[in-house]
């Protein structure tokens, strides 16, 4: 069982969280939208072999965070708490 | 050249010790260019490179491999052989592939040792049987076999399931297809090389890419590891590390990568001559003919290009192997692995041209790939020898996900991924 951070609880057993996609897929916005943006966020994935930066949250208590992991190792970098930079 | 195998050549090698067979495939050295480039040596790739010399004459064929072939999800899955799908797109591919299994020992002259003993998707409800009934009523107007099983017929195939009325999971029926079965995984990599190999084709191991070759906006050819190779059409068929060349060709594809795990118990006695599934348990299980208990189940939900998956998922699926069938609790655990899949949001392939001229895909088989084989080599062959789509092929390309004509077939990957 590998653990996660989660910003608000710490390290918690990795079945408590679940994979929210990309970090930084901004929402397209406006009327006059391409269809292939659209596309690119909608489908469209880095799914980067190495270091990662994927929102991830938190199941037991709502945080969702960012954090940045290796998909070959799988160890964690960093677990930041959305907001701030981050805010919408 | 390799001979041609036969009982008669099995006795005559047996005569004489077994000291005269060839090696099955050539190792040559790469060439500086070719007509074709294969990336991935598994199975895709080298039904591609066989498929290209055979239906299209294009014999001067590399297929580069950065390990060693069949060595990635070809070696890695569980050997299940079915067409059991719902959409028309998908029956016609997956149904292709199916009747080209059916003839590849002859084809290849060489024995995938296919054993189409039947499998049943277990329904654990009324309502799941409704369902049931809704996808071979669909599989059998779409062309293929499917027999709706009462819980008399699920007894009958899987006497050890778990009966009993405390049963987490009851029988309601199941969804038969009698055609399905198994094949040796190793053998059909191994036979697809050796045919291609006798039809002229390179096969090029320990040969990784490292850079893709553009000018003038197009692919024309490969970096390697073993020095540049130039081809005016190259085709990739590496599943979970498709983003992985497509970062370096330039574009993104609608893929995740994920561990996918399966296990093998130690060999025992005959005891399961079907493939069961049971989408509640979250597991599916066969016998092999060594006499393993081969079982497979869900993804590892956690985005990973680590060949080895994690013990949380090995534990629900040995949970629910054990709620399937109790009696497998004396069993012991010989093997356990995990080959990195590609997952693409309708868990249907991506076959087409990139968004790189010259250069097409084959990726995107997610969780379902190996049943697959013989289909994912005669359409990208088809492809890279015409540039054009067959018609099967065609509502598989990259340009679903802009116009939205997505293929959803999670239902038809079995376990809920």
């Amino acid at each position: 069982m590998q653990l996660f951070p989660c910003p608000f609880c710490g390290p918690r057993d990795e079945t408590e969280f679940h994979y929210g996609g990309d970090a930084g897929n901004a929402r397209p916005d406006g009327a006059d939208v391409p269809i292939d943006r659209w596309a690119d966020y909608l489908y469209l994935r880095s799914n980067p072999k190495g270091t990662a930066r994927e929102i991830w949250v938190h199941m037991s208590c709502g945080e969702f965070f960012v954090m940045e992991r290796d998909t070959l190792t799988h160890k964690v970098l960093s677990s930041t708490a959305l907001g701030g930079e981050y805010a919408a | 050249m390799t001979r041609r195998y036969s009982a008669l050549s099995l006795f005559k090698e047996g005569l004489a010790g077994q000291t005269g067979w060839k090696q099955a495939w050539r190792s040559p050295e790469p060439k500086a260019s070719y007509d074709a480039i294969v990336i991935g040596g598994g199975g895709h790739g080298l039904a591609t490179a066989y498929y290209l010399a055979k239906n299209h004459n294009i014999a001067r064929v590399a297929v580069l491999e950065k390990g060693w072939i069949g060595g990635g999800n070809t070696g890695r899955n569980t050997t299940v052989v079915r067409s059991n799908y719902y959409y028309p797109e998908s029956v016609e591919l997956y149904g292709l592939a199916h009747r080209l299994y059916e003839g590849l020992s002859k084809d290849l002259n060489y024995n995938v040792m296919l054993s189409q003993r039947g499998m049943v998707n277990l329904c654990h409800s009324t309502a799941e049987m409704e369902i049931g009934a809704r996808t071979v009523n669909a599989m059998q107007i779409n062309g293929i076999d499917a027999e709706l099983f009462s819980p008399e017929d699920v007894r009958r195939v899987a006497p050890i399931y778990n009966f009993s009325p405390d049963a987490r999971f009851p029988v309601f029926g199941g969804i038969w297809q009698g055609r399905a079965g198994t094949a040796r995984h190793d053998a059909v990599a191994w036979g697809y090389a050796r045919a291609a190999s006798r039809l002229g084709v390179d096969i090029i191991q320990n040969c990784e890419i490292t850079d893709f070759i553009i000018e003038g906006g197009r692919c024309h050819g490969v970096q390697t590891t073993r020095g540049a190779i130039r081809a005016e059409r190259i085709g990739m068929a590496v599943a979970g590390h498709s983003s992985v060349l497509a970062a370096k060709a330039g574009f993104r594809l609608p893929i995740n990568s994920y561990a996918l795990q399966a296990c093998v118990s130690e060999p025992v006695k005959p005891i399961l001559d079907t493939v069961v599934l049971s989408p509640g348990a979250g597991v599916y299980v066969s016998q092999s003919d060594k006499g393993e208990i081969v079982i497979g189940g869900g993804l590892d939900r956690i985005p990973s290009y680590a060949q080895r998956g994690n013990l949380p998922t090995l534990e629900t699926v040995i949970a629910g192997l054990l709620e399937m069938f109790p009696i497998f609790g004396q069993l012991k655990l010989m093997r356990q692995w995990a080959g990195i899949v590609d997952v693409v949001p309708d868990s249907s392939p991506i076959i087409g041209e990139s968004p790189l001229p010259n250069l097409f895909l084959n990726c995107g088989w997610g969780t379902g790939g190996f049943k697959a084989i013989p289909a994912g080599g005669t359409l990208l062959a088809q492809l890279l020898a015409t540039s054009k789509h067959n018609d099967i092929s065609r509502p598989f390309d990259l340009d679903r996900f802009a116009s939205g004509r997505l293929i959803d077939e999670a239902a038809g990957s079995g376990i809920a991924h």
